[in-house]
């Protein structure tokens, strides 16, 4: 419980690192090329996806434009069915809030849902800090969390561990949580399932408080709903006294009926199935059944500054799939460790400086962890445009310009190391308002190709490192079609004179 | 000012180039995707939901409303079933002919009481055929959510004549947002080893799920 994100290098850094690591190259691409073919498949079995998209698009974008009435409107819903409501600025006081109330249980214990928002929060150390442990029961962050690992995936978080080293972790670490792994544990999945069960038994029966996230928030109706296949999520939203979600405040949705695009889009977008084997859904607190108490921390940390930006927005329309994870090829190569963040890949290249701002060095260098393929727009269930907004977040990087940071307008200052970029892209754009020079500088540079090297010098030859230069042709294409008009005149074109 | 006044003020702010007479419901929001995916007969319908069911490793049985008895008391016995527990509103009839002692779900009873005993016996909401999903809302044949979730071998009754619907968008309306809900498609799996599906993690184990008024049995007996 002791490892952070706190103070990871720059993604180049940290990628020439983990893209070294075959076992980690190995792990990811049998992993990411086993559900790209699967979700490819649970998608083609809808014929209306496009629309479904579209829809749920739209529904967010909806939520976003007006989200003020709308976390007003939850939060009377919630209320009314019994709910408490807070609210966080930021992770320190969404930590505090929950330390808080945990202690009022009296409890020193809590059991947890998967929940991306309190990874971001770092929620597990807060907790330690104030004397209360957490549990996780997610089999994937059951692994991080007894490896004392980070997580790498948004569904799997160890997702970079193979079944062996899953086992090895099982057989060294169960027993210092709790009841150690079973005598001979295979590395066969079941049997690994299997030790997962019997060691987190005791603590679902006994639990007195659980956390969780959300993957929804229906404004209309107070409803929360976590969608999730081991039942873990069950144990912990059913057996507890008391309940405490954490969501952040783009998880909005106006309407119930909204849910039906929603819960057809997830699952099949993250683990290819038609439907995930457990969703529930809670209202406040129901007599008899459930927890007595429910609390819930809305959490902004950083999405209301994104929501100012009116390109980078969509990126709150996110529903936390992984399908743009499992499709791209900087993730499956560099893992997600080099994202630095719990968001790793193109979501989390867009999300992180957004959330955070553009002013450390990791932040500005996760717009470039990108070939801008698009694959991952292409997957998105909720059709956000990563690479536009990559593109976005790159020129405020180098460009600087007015942003929203903890809610005020500032002004970023350029970032530094971009300085090359940015002669280059006030020379092209000199060159290009100024015809007779632009036409100078290339009959120039056609006549002196051959002395061309291929490899730039200075702060460009790691740029040229890993990409061919484009060779100079003998003429440019501004006097070819000045003296050919365009092939009209030239015999190719039959000689239409 | 409180934190809700800071991050409301701090969303209005964000949003100052929405225009000032756009109404929360004004985006548009296109509807049109299917409300089912496919025309089917309601057989094909119930076909279509026992083999998404089974797809995904739940026990699929059929049977006339009259052999239901005998069926619950056959799978509950091919089980090993000693100990079931039963929501308050379940018809005493479908158990009348397993030969097991019946635990009433009482609220003083301790998620560990529950997990002794070996089976649970409910009804249903409704069920969703091209997803292969039960829903649960907690009515007198469902009980409270507990029940359903801590003994390790579920059996779930679907009245296939007014419980089955084709599609996620034709179950919500069914459904009452005030209740809590749980959807069941096949029993507890995970994806979190080699993002690859194996079954059997903390939810019950074996599902099985009986389709009442749909012809004679078939299928293998759990």
């Amino acid at each position: 419980m002791s490892r952070s994100f706190l103070g990871m290098p720059a993604f180049p850094r940290a990628a020439a690192v983990s893209t070294r690591d075959t076992r980690l190259r190995a792990n990811l691409a049998h992993a990411t090329h086993t559900i790209r073919d699967k979700r490819a498949r649970a998608v083609a079995e809808l014929d209306d996806w496009a629309q479904l998209r579209a829809a749920g698009a739209a529904i967010k974008d909806r939520t976003l434009r007006h989200l003020d009435h709308y976390l007003e409107q939850l939060e009377e819903s919630v209320v009314a069915a019994g709910g408490r409501v807070h609210w966080a600025a930021d992770a320190d006081e969404a930590n505090r809030i929950v330390a808080r109330l945990v202690r009022e249980t009296g409890e020193r214990e809590v059991v947890k849902v998967k929940s991306m928002a309190t990874q971001e929060i770092g929620l597990n150390e807060a907790l330690a800090d104030a004397g209360i442990r957490a549990y996780e029961t997610d089999l994937a962050e059951l692994i991080v969390q007894l490896g004392d690992d980070l997580p790498s995936h948004i569904l799997v978080p160890a997702i970079h561990r193979n079944r062996a080293e899953i086992r090895d972790v099982f057989r060294r670490e169960m027993g210092k949580w709790g009841r150690p792994a079973p005598e001979g544990l295979s590395d066969s999945p079941a049997e690994l399932a299997e030790a997962a069960r019997l060691h987190l038994r005791e603590k679902f029966l006994t639990a007195k408080v659980g956390i969780s996230g959300a993957n929804f928030m229906v404004a209309e109706s107070g409803t929360l709903v976590v969608v999730e296949s081991e039942g873990n999520g069950r144990m912990c939203l059913t057996l507890p006294e008391t309940l405490i979600s954490v969501v952040g405040i783009e998880k909005t949705v106006p309407t119930w009926q909204d849910l039906e695009v929603f819960l057809q889009l997830l699952p099949r977008s993250s683990t290819a199935e038609r439907m995930n084997p457990y969703t529930t859904t809670w209202t406040g607190t129901t007599d008899g059944d459930g927890p007595r108490t429910f609390h819930l921390v809305l959490l902004d940390n950083g999405r209301t500054d994104t929501l100012a930006d009116t390109v980078g927005r969509q990126a709150l329309r996110c529903i936390r799939c992984s399908a743009c994870l499992n499709v791209c090829p900087v993730y499956e190569r560099a893992g997600g460790h080099a994202y630095g963040s719990p968001y790793p890949g193109p979501i989390g290249a867009i999300l992180t400086p957004q959330l955070r701002g553009v002013a450390g060095p990791l932040e500005q260098s996760l717009p470039y962890a990108s070939s801008l393929c698009g694959a991952c727009y292409e997957v998105c269930p909720v059709a956000i445009d990563i690479p536009e907004v990559l593109v976005h977040l790159r020129e405020r990087v180098v460009e600087g310009g007015p942003v929203t940071r903890h809610g005020a307008r500032v002004v970023l200052k350029p970032a530094k190391g971009h300085a090359a970029e940015r002669a280059a892209m006030r020379a092209a754009a000199w060159a290009f308002d100024h015809p007779g020079a632009l036409r100078g500088g290339m009959r120039l540079a056609a006549r002196t190709r051959r002395l061309h090297p291929r490899r730039l010098p200075g702060p460009g030859r790691a740029w040229s490192d890993t990409r061919a230069l484009p060779a100079v042709p003998a003429e440019s294409f501004r006097d070819w079609w000045q003296r050919t008009r365009g092939g009209a005149a030239g015999p190719e074109r039959g000689g239409r004179t | 000012m409180s934190s809700r006044d800071v991050v409301l003020a701090r969303v209005r702010r964000a949003l100052a180039d929405v225009p000032r007479g756009e109404g929360p419901y004004d985006p548009p929001v296109p509807r049109d995707y299917r409300r089912v995916h496919g025309t089917r007969t309601p057989e094909e319908t119930v076909e279509l939901l026992a083999v998404n069911l089974a797809d995904y490793r739940a026990l699929v049985h059929r049977c006339a409303p009259a052999e239901l008895p005998s069926l619950i008391g056959r799978l509950l016995a091919a089980r090993g079933a000693r100990t079931v527990v039963v929501p308050p509103g379940l018809d005493p009839r479908w158990l009348s002919a397993a030969d097991v002692s019946v635990v009433p779900d009482r609220a003083a009873d301790t998620a560990r009481d529950l997990d002794a005993v070996d089976s649970v016996v409910t009804g249903c909401a409704v069920a969703v055929a091209e997803t292969g999903t039960l829903v649960l809302d907690g009515g007198p044949d469902q009980g409270r959510r507990r029940i359903t979730l801590v003994p390790d071998h579920h059996v779930c009754v679907v009245r296939v004549a007014d419980q089955v619907v084709d599609s996620v968008p034709q179950a919500l309306p069914r459904l009452s947002p005030r209740r809590p809900l749980t959807w069941i498609s096949g029993p507890s799996a995970t994806s979190d080893i080699e993002l690859d599906r194996v079954e059997g993690v903390h939810g019950p184990r074996t599902l099985e799920v009986v389709l009442v008024g749909a012809g004679a049995e078939h299928g293998g007996a759990g």
